[in-house]
């Protein structure tokens, strides 16, 4: 039978080719398409200046403060950062690390219990607290804006009630002398000494999250996932993706670090304020940004977070250092993180020209 | 090949309706091996209905839906996809921001080892992904550039490519030509052409007479819900094909009409504008 077409053209003619071609990038323009690129620029600029201006800062214990203070939002970042690649976010995650802190101590200290006992049902709830912002926002498909900043107000005030309740005070007893203490001192917020400068160990786990989480993204599957979900729920469900347990998931891994972060406070400081933690979310978000992350989602690395947290922590030090008034930290915390964006928009345009 | 061959796919009588409107009456149709149908029809005729009861998405209402000759009743576009039936849609199912290979595996990524230490094959992956591309004949040099900086056309193939590769037998393209300009139509087409000669099933869903029979061995023109035309390749010149698809029997009448000079008179739709002097 004749059913040959007449125009039949072979798949692999010539002509066909060079308009399938999508010209190779050089080395360097590779490098500048990374999403961590501006805000590597970044920190060698704001490190530069302080370098400049501040005598303090050039020490090796000034480094080891810079470094503790990333680490204080660059743990939180971790999960906040993998969060918004998926394409959510939490306005929940600073107050839910306050929420993990007094649970593990009013627990422990109500039914006087070693204190792991008390960390570790902290755990159970952080946990819970991300699984609820997650199932929510998959069954009811509201923006996870809507969604977390309900349960942040939830937080916000349940905190400061039960710890009312509990203690008959705004903040917790000191838990200091409870069994288990020293041990879990040491894990969350022992401290150790690095060629005479005395480094936190919340540093030493900062660097052993970013690259296990890290690894997650570009290494897993769940990671591929993750990629897919943030930038087009649709097509990752449709090839197969199961979105609703990947984003659940997401939130969970905001409720581990933010139980993480919370043992923290609680076992450096002892007490916990039930009224802290409000703001921190920003900065967490703050962080992921600066580092290339988009806050559609999608794109971006937990490496570019915790670049983001550096520059945090080096700015909030090195006004310090500098002697300048304290409070203009936000203010240059802002004014870096518009410039973040705007350098971070430009440079992925510039790159990505063929 | 022959018309005696089992088909792939087929419909006989089928129908679906939703509430009391009627999107298919009657409706047959056979996908065969090394052959392309396409499938045209104005809007609303009901192409996309046909797709969703071919890739499992809607069950037909009445009539039967054949696959390799025997009766299925699909509840999910993964019972089709398992039957080898791979449907791709407009939206082409792909991650813009994602890699080219990874967009390619993504749901069915290869691993080694096991448990939760198992990590993504990156290299089996991207060697795989590149070969395939090649096959169907698309050089892309860098698998790495994310299918965002690709053109329509090439997306298109890559999503083809991937349906290929993961076995499909009947290949369901909706519209793969909609939204191309002339060239990337014409990227498209070749492989539409190519998946044929690597021996699958093509329905090839389309409004454009003229992009249809460049690749077409049968033809079947719905009209509201009903088949209009249903004609194999050899008995259907691409101007025969273009006059039933732009109305056909109703054009005719009308074209009479207008030079017949039995139009109705015609109300001027303005006043004229010397009434304003």
């Amino acid at each position: 039978m004749g059913s040959t077409v007449a125009p039949k053209v072979p798949p692999a003619a010539e002509g066909g080719e060079k308009t399938l071609r999508v010209g190779r990038r050089g080395p360097l323009r590779r490098f500048l398409t990374r999403p961590e690129v501006g805000s590597l620029l970044g920190a060698v600029v704001v490190f530069a200046v302080f370098f400049t201006i501040a005598e303090p800062f050039r020490t090796g214990s000034a480094m080891a403060t810079i470094l503790y203070a990333g680490s204080t939002i660059g743990i939180m970042a971790v999960g906040v950062a993998l969060l918004m690649i998926g394409g959510e976010f939490d306005l929940s995650a600073g107050v839910a690390v306050i929420t993990s802190a007094l649970t593990a101590s009013m627990f422990a200290w109500w039914f006087s219990l070693n204190v792991w006992v008390g960390a570790l049902f902290a755990l159970a709830i952080s946990l819970a607290v991300g699984f609820l912002n997650g199932w929510i926002l998959t069954r009811t498909r509201l923006p996870s804006f809507l969604v977390t900043l309900s349960m942040f107000l939830m937080l916000q005030g349940i905190n400061i009630a039960v710890t009312r309740l509990v203690t008959g005070g705004v903040s917790t007893r000191d838990i200091s002398d409870m069994d288990g203490f020293e041990s879990a001192r040491a894990v969350f917020a022992s401290t150790f000494s690095l060629g005479g400068v005395s480094v936190r160990v919340t540093v030493l786990w900062w660097l052993l999250f970013v690259a296990l989480a890290t690894w997650v993204l570009v290494r897993t599957r769940v990671g591929n996932w993750i990629y897919a979900v943030g930038g087009d729920a649709e097509s990752a469900r449709a090839v197969g993706v199961p979105v609703a347990r990947v984003k659940i998931g997401l939130f969970m891994t905001v409720g581990f670090f933010a139980w993480f972060s919370g043992m923290h406070l609680l076992f450096a400081f002892n007490t916990v304020q039930s009224g802290e933690g409000v703001g921190n979310e920003l900065l967490y978000i703050m962080a992921a940004v600066v580092g290339g992350c988009l806050l559609t989602g999608g794109y971006g690395t937990v490496i570019g977070a915790a670049i983001g947290a550096f520059i945090y922590g080096m700015t909030r030090q090195g006004i310090v250092y500098a002697g300048w008034d304290n409070n203009l930290v936000m203010f240059f915390v802002g004014a870096m993180l518009l410039a973040a964006v705007v350098i971070n928009g430009w440079v992925r345009t510039q790159a990505n020209r063929r | 090949m022959g018309n005696d061959d089992t088909p792939l796919l087929e419909l006989r009588g089928v129908h679906r309706h939703f509430g009391n409107i009627r999107a298919l009456t009657g409706v047959d149709l056979r996908v065969h091996a090394r052959r392309v149908t396409c499938v045209l029809g104005d809007n609303g005729a009901g192409k996309s209905t046909l797709i969703k009861i071919l890739s499992g998405l809607y069950a037909p209402t009445a009539g039967e839906y054949l696959v390799d000759g025997e009766h299925v009743a699909l509840t999910s576009p993964r019972q089709a996809l398992d039957r080898g039936i791979a449907t791709v849609y407009q939206d082409l199912a792909l991650v813009p921001l994602m890699p080219v290979w990874r967009n390619f595996f993504l749901g069915s990524e290869l691993r080694r080892g096991r448990g939760p230490l198992s990590m993504l094959d990156v290299a089996r992956m991207r060697s795989i992904a590149d070969t395939e591309l090649r096959k169907m004949g698309i050089d892309l040099p860098d698998i790495d550039a994310s299918v965002g900086h690709l053109s329509g056309g090439q997306r298109q193939v890559v999503a083809i490519a991937r349906a290929i590769y993961f076995g499909a037998r009947v290949l369901i393209l909706d519209e793969p030509t909609a939204a191309l300009g002339v060239k990337q139509s014409g990227v498209v087409l070749k492989y539409v052409n190519a998946a044929r000669e690597a021996g699958l099933g093509v329905v090839f869903i389309t409004h454009n007479p003229h992009h249809a029979h460049l690749v077409g061995d049968h033809f079947t023109v719905l009209k509201l819900g009903a088949v209009e035309l249903d004609e194999p390749r050899e008995n259907l010149s691409p101007e025969a094909l273009t006059h039933h698809m732009a109305g056909g029997a109703e054009l005719d009448a009308l074209q009479h009409e207008l030079q017949g000079g039995t139009a109705p008179p015609v109300e001027p739709l303005h006043d004229e504008p010397r009434s304003q002097g």
